[in-house]
């Protein structure tokens, strides 16, 4: 049996069948779902994809938070399910309260498409369980609207509680301005709700799992969400 | 009665704003060196179906709070109602 990982559609999203893909890649099976669907169909762990959801109009993410299978998912994350949110799909967890802070508009007003480094800051989640803290992976960042912001106190209170997952870094694993791609707020790519459960992060893992075409640094993220799921981790 | 109801959001202060800062940094070159602290936001209108202007004025209050500003970034404020 493998671990079944559903992956929602919202009108817009793009990168939904790239994110089944990888699941399945790494050995899980990849369930389907829709925006309007009512229930998760028995899956053990959500992923919210990237893309344009409703064309990203008002403000990314803002009104895919009102979709009917939100309800499911808020419902899902309150009992400790596994729900990975990935570029849009962090701005839906951020527009929808299940993380803090919002993403606004890169520093450089650019879009930016090309691969970067990760620090992991944190194996307290169900996607960086297996990983080493402080490994750095590689993978793709592709947005216009990524530079992570929050208040001076909730920043804090994320570092307080070890809640800053991934940070962006140099090849080297070292964090400064320079390797800060958008200009997120202490350099944070990725963060989790207070019981880890819930993780958000910009880059796009679902793009790095195949040798062939790029880096392979989301192989250890979706590796770590399987054996999560498996083991029936107490997230 | 119908109402015709224009809402402001802007970004909170001390949150930075790319877009006014590129407003900004365009202007010396058009030969305006004396402006400063330009801050982009947006401008909603919206006609509501509604008994009173109170009424009307609560239900896009809640609008703003819910849909149209992200509070977490965002303030928003209704700048004029008008009845039609």
């Amino acid at each position: 049996m493998s671990a079944r990982i559903g992956v929602v559609t919202f009108p817009g999203s793009l990168d939904d069948r790239d994110a089944i893909r990888a699941v399945e890649l790494m050995g899980g099976e990849g369930v389907p779902l829709w925006h309007a669907d009512l229930d998760l169909k028995g899956v053990e762990g959500v992923i919210l994809p990237g893309g344009f959801s409703y064309g990203d109009y008002l403000r990314c993410g803002a009104i895919a938070r009102f979709a009917p299978v939100m309800d499911e998912i808020r419902g899902f994350a309150a009992r400790g399910g596994p729900v990975l949110g990935i570029c849009n799909g962090f701005q839906i967890l951020c527009e929808s309260g299940l993380l803090p802070g919002a993403l606004i508009r890169n520093r450089s007003l650019r879009f930016i498409c090309r691969n970067v480094h990760l620090r992991v800051e944190t194996t307290q989640t169900p996607v960086t369980a297996d990983v080493l803290p402080g490994e750095v992976l590689e993978m793709p960042i592709k947005h216009g609207e990524g530079q992570f912001v929050a208040a001076e106190a909730d920043l804090d209170r994320l570092e307080d509680d070890g809640r800053v997952v991934f940070r962006y870094c140099g090849p080297d694993g070292v964090v400064s301005d320079a390797h800060n791609p958008n200009g997120a707020l202490r350099g944070i790519a990725g963060i989790s709700n207070e019981a880890g459960n819930v993780v958000g992060l910009m880059p796009h893992p679902e793009h790095a799992v195949d040798p062939d075409v790029g880096p392979t640094g989301g192989q250890a993220l979706f590796a770590s969400l399987l054996s999560s799921v498996m083991a029936g981790a107490g997230w | 009665m119908r109402f015709a109801v224009e809402v402001l959001v802007t970004l909170k202060p001390g949150l930075a704003d790319p877009q006014g800062k590129a407003v900004e940094g365009a202007l010396p070159a058009l030969g305006w060196t004396n402006v400063s602290g330009v801050r982009v936001g947006k401008h909603v209108r919206l006609e509501v179906e509604a008994g009173s202007e109170s009424e009307a004025r609560t239900q896009v209050e809640e609008i703003s709070g819910r849909l149209l500003s992200n509070p977490v970034i965002e303030d928003s404020r209704i700048l004029e109602v008008r009845g039609e």
